[in-house]
């Protein structure tokens, strides 16, 4: 298992490399003089070369990219240019607020898809079964910036039982983590159907009935047990939604996170700063995908071995 | 029988929604941009069944407007990133080796960014137009057809039609293009249906957050935006454009769904 997990550090090493090298490039390299963009075409050239010299872009390329692979290596993405403090701090400061959002989002998606997914594969073909997959679709088709403005008019308007937005109370975060997390309970409810109608034929479950065990103990402990792989996959690979899907719905509830802060340096044209949202948020998405790896080849040894 | 219901309910929705965007000049009931200021906000009725935006413009007649925004960058996202995707995922497949190496670790780099998030990095320096949201959102979406095609031409370049068609003298490009892309078009094709769901939804996202279209002109993501000012006194302005962004999202997925289980029915569960 270490060899296996060493092996897959180092091969971490060149996408990391790659990931910062495309981020400095989109904001470096392609079309579109970002001084142009911060201070507008009817800036004077003085002006111009003022903000040049502050972001350090009079000097050649390859020494920006130098210093910039440079300050990564020692923790240091920058300095905000509207801020005026060092972005790794600002980071820091909001990671907590995204951190407890997408694991809320994370925990509501499981609470809704296993139980919805079990009783779609024990009532396979029936009614009930048509009525999740309706709910299903339904969910992976709203997007999050139309599904949390309705959940706003309907709690928070109407009713007035949620806090519109904000982080004030622990009641802000219900709107915002059931926003996020309803199109990856839609996919993890699918999964799980199917993952279950692959599992639920075979004879150890019999045996385990047989047995006298309960029908609960025969799903939760014997059938689900053998069903969560292609859970973990998948849960992997919607990570990417869930961290993009992130970015938009702390914008709708003004849910002061990574992904706002995101949002507020590109309007604000703080390039230093969106430079370090993008790389952050990348870097937090590898690492949940080597976590998922990791967790896949600890429960099923073939992996690893291969 | 359900993988023909899927393909027969999906692929009617979103015939009527194609319908509706091509055919939008003739049959918006208004000028989506012609404003009436005194009407700001009005709630619906019969004269703008769909109601009215903060300047007075019809909704009915934006919203009808915008699908052809979102199909349009839907369908040419989709198109740029499955022919980039087709092309060096069968190149990485078919050649191997060194390029095989090199391509996927290209892909790796450009799979390490989350869903929109290369998109809105893209969208942050370059100017909000049609064209560079097409390209954005087909800088990330090539990768998904490149690991999918390469998957399949390896699977399929050592079957014995191909290394018949080999050994008989044909360009590789001729064996990659006539003997084996043609057997991988299925995949692609339920892949593309996918993809255009998630490209239409993504265009309205970089539009909500104000680095897509740009107002006046009509986009789904854009008027949601515009709506989230007005939730309290103009609800309408959320709800219609969401629930054409929706149904073209579901239609599209549920096509997806129909199309996957017909072509290959052993994934049907």
């Amino acid at each position: 298992m270490s060899r296996y997990l060493l092996k897959r550090l180092v091969l971490l090493v060149p996408v990391l490399w790659g990931v910062a090298t495309l981020v400095f490039a989109v904001t470096n390299i392609i079309p579109g003089d970002p001084v142009d963009l911060m201070l507008g075409e009817t800036a004077r050239p003085a002006q111009r070369e003022v903000l040049r010299e502050a972001l350090g872009l009079n000097r050649p390329l390859a020494v920006q990219y130098r210093d910039y692979l440079a300050g990564l290596l020692q923790g240091d993405m920058g300095t905000s240019l509207h801020k005026k403090r060092p972005v790794v701090e600002l980071l820091a400061e909001r990671i907590p607020a995204s951190a407890e959002l997408t694991l809320a989002a994370l925990a509501i998606a499981l609470i809704i898809a296993l139980p919805l997914g079990i009783l779609a594969a024990r009532k396979a073909g029936s009614g009930t079964d048509l009525v999740a997959g309706g709910l299903a679709v339904l969910g992976a088709s709203m997007p999050v910036f139309w599904l949390g403005p309705l959940l706003i008019i309907f709690f928070s308007i109407n009713l007035g039982w949620l806090p519109v937005s904000g982080r004030s109370s622990p009641l802000s975060l219900i709107l915002p983590a059931f926003t996020l997390g309803m199109a990856l309970s839609a996919i993890l409810m699918r999964m799980t159907r199917s993952s279950l109608l692959e599992v639920l034929p075979q004879d150890y479950l019999a045996t385990a009935r047989a047995k006298g065990l309960s029908e609960g103990r025969v799903l939760w402990l014997h059938a689900l047990r053998n069903a969560c792989l292609p859970l973990i996959t998948i849960l992997s690979l919607q990570l990417g939604a869930l961290l993009s899907g992130a970015i938009i719905t702390e914008t709708v509830f003004a849910w002061p996170g990574v992904g706002r802060l995101t949002i507020q340096a590109i309007a604000a044209r703080d390039y230093p700063l969106v430079q370090g949202c993008v790389l952050f948020i990348a870097f937090v998405y590898v690492a949940g995908n080597l976590l998922a790896d990791v967790a896949y080849a600890w429960l099923d040894p073939r992996v690893r071995l291969n | 029988m359900r993988s023909n219901t899927s393909i027969w309910a999906g692929s009617t929705v979103l015939g009527f929604i194609v319908f509706a965007a091509l055919a939008a000049p003739l049959i918006s009931p208004h000028d989506p941009f012609a404003q009436q200021l005194a009407d700001g906000l009005s709630p619906t009725n019969w004269e703008h069944p769909f109601g009215q935006d903060k300047l007075g413009r019809d909704i009915a007649s934006r919203v009808i407007h915008g699908g052809r925004i979102s199909l349009t960058v839907g369908f040419a996202a989709v198109f740029i990133s499955v022919l980039v995707g087709t092309i060096i995922g069968a190149v990485a497949g078919y050649a191997g080796g060194l390029w095989d190496e090199v391509l996927m670790r290209v892909t790796d780099v450009f799979m390490a960014f989350p869903g929109i998030l290369l998109a809105i990095a893209l969208m942050s320096v370059l100017e909000p137009r049609v064209a560079n949201v097409v390209l954005s959102l087909a800088a990330f979406g090539w990768v998904g057809y490149a690991r999918l095609v390469r998957a399949q031409v390896l699977s399929l370049r050592e079957r014995e039609y191909v290394v018949a068609a080999r050994a008989t003298g044909a360009h590789p490009i001729r064996v990659v293009v006539k003997h084996i892309l043609a057997n991988v078009i299925s995949p692609v094709i339920v892949e593309a249906s996918f993809g255009m769901a998630g490209a239409i939804v993504a265009e309205a996202g970089l539009s909500f957050l104000g680095l897509g279209v740009q107002p006046p002109d009509p986009s789904w993501g854009a008027m949601l935006a515009e709506g989230r000012d007005f939730l309290l006194i103009a609800p309408h302005l959320t709800l219609f454009p969401g629930i054409a962004l929706a149904l073209t999202v579901m239609s599209l997925n549920i096509l997806g769904d129909g199309l996957r289980d017909w072509l290959d029915p052993a994934q049907k569960r």
